[in-house]
């Protein structure tokens, strides 16, 4: 084994002695208290948990300008144009809005089929789109006196901020104009997936 | 009622089962009542039992077991690329294989294809049943 593993070369290498590198000097730890308190039956420590919570690892066929179907919801059959993927793991996704109705809206990997066509996403900003905007905006609960609770809950729905409107006018006026370039393209944006009696999923190129 | 295509040194088959599923093989020589040895420009020359081969209208002349090089000058001489996709059997096979490499757009762009061709084929029609009963 000495001979075979040319233990013998990287002694000769390094002077006849076998290269050593020097301990490191432990410091000396602060002296501890004894515990004042021994619990009667040991406890057993929960084990070290070194993992980091990372956005959901993303499919290699979906990139920037992938066309993605929707499956399940309210836009289930939809065809759409991925921007971003967030950092909860979550794809940011849009219609364009002009074109199916699909506003700036974020989809789960599992719940979409990746297409192989790609739209040029190259003047688009999707920078400032994360998480937080799509929150929902939480109000301060006002308290309620014992006549209200008789009364019908009114559901205030705020209208959609102008703010949002003018993000989706934003990102889709470059995507629409990439989007017109390719023949037939838009066309087929607005219309949605089905799967018809010939077809097998199994079988099938996206 | 009689048979058309023999097994004969020369005979072009296609693959119909297994690794080379789909190729087109020329038979080089004949093993047994079972098996022929079979060999394409981009294979191994080996063995395949016949019911893996499907045989084809085209035969090429070359003599028993030849070598690589002669056998590629034997299929070029005798044009056998272009007389396979010329045949209705090669065309319909390369349709089938152009049909399941679509993709969802091309199969989009197909259907919208369709309705328009229908919509022509009917604006003629039309037209035809007019000239008759006018």
């Amino acid at each position: 084994m000495y001979h075979k593993r040319g233990l013998w070369a990287i002694k000769a290498k390094n002077g006849g002695a076998f290269p050593k590198h020097e301990k490191k000097a432990i410091a000396a730890a602060p002296t501890e208290k004894p515990p004042k308190f021994y619990p009667a039956d040991d406890v057993k420590k929960p084990l070290v948990n070194k993992r980091k919570a990372r956005p959901t690892k993303l499919r290699a066929s979906i990139t920037p300008g992938t066309v993605l179907i929707i499956l399940a919801g309210r836009f289930k059959g939809k065809r759409v144009v991925f921007l971003k993927q967030l950092t909860s793991g979550l794809l940011l996704v849009t219609g364009p809005f002009k074109i199916n109705g699909v506003p700036l809206r974020r989809v789960n990997q599992s719940y979409v089929i990746a297409t192989s066509t790609k739209v040029d996403i190259s003047g688009v900003n999707v920078e400032k789109f994360d998480d937080k905007y799509f929150g929902k905006k939480v109000e301060k609960k006002k308290k309620k006196g014992e006549g209200e609770f008789f009364e019908a809950e009114k559901e205030e729905k705020s209208p959609l901020p102008q703010e949002k409107k003018d993000d989706q006018k934003s990102v889709d006026a470059a995507l629409i104009q990439s989007i017109e370039a390719v023949p037939d393209l838009k066309c087929y944006l607005g219309a949605r997936f089905s799967l018809k009696a010939v077809m097998k999923p199994h079988e099938l190129v996206f | 009622m009689p048979f058309k295509r023999y097994v004969e040194i020369g005979r072009i088959a296609l693959v119909n089962y297994g690794k080379d599923y789909g190729k087109l093989v020329v038979i080089v020589d004949v093993i047994d009542q079972n098996r022929a040895l079979v060999d394409a420009p981009d294979m191994v020359r080996g063995q395949m039992n016949f019911k893996r081969l499907t045989l084809t209208d085209i035969k090429i002349d070359i003599k028993r077991v030849p070598n690589k090089k002669t056998l590629i000058a034997a299929l070029e001489a005798a044009d056998v690329k272009n007389k396979w996709e010329s045949s209705s059997w090669g065309r319909k096979l390369i349709v089938q294989k152009k049909r399941a490499s679509l993709n969802d757009f091309d199969r989009f762009k197909i259907m919208l294809a369709k309705i328009k061709k229908a919509g022509v084929v009917r604006q003629e029609l039309a037209k035809l049943k007019k000239e008759t009963t006018a």
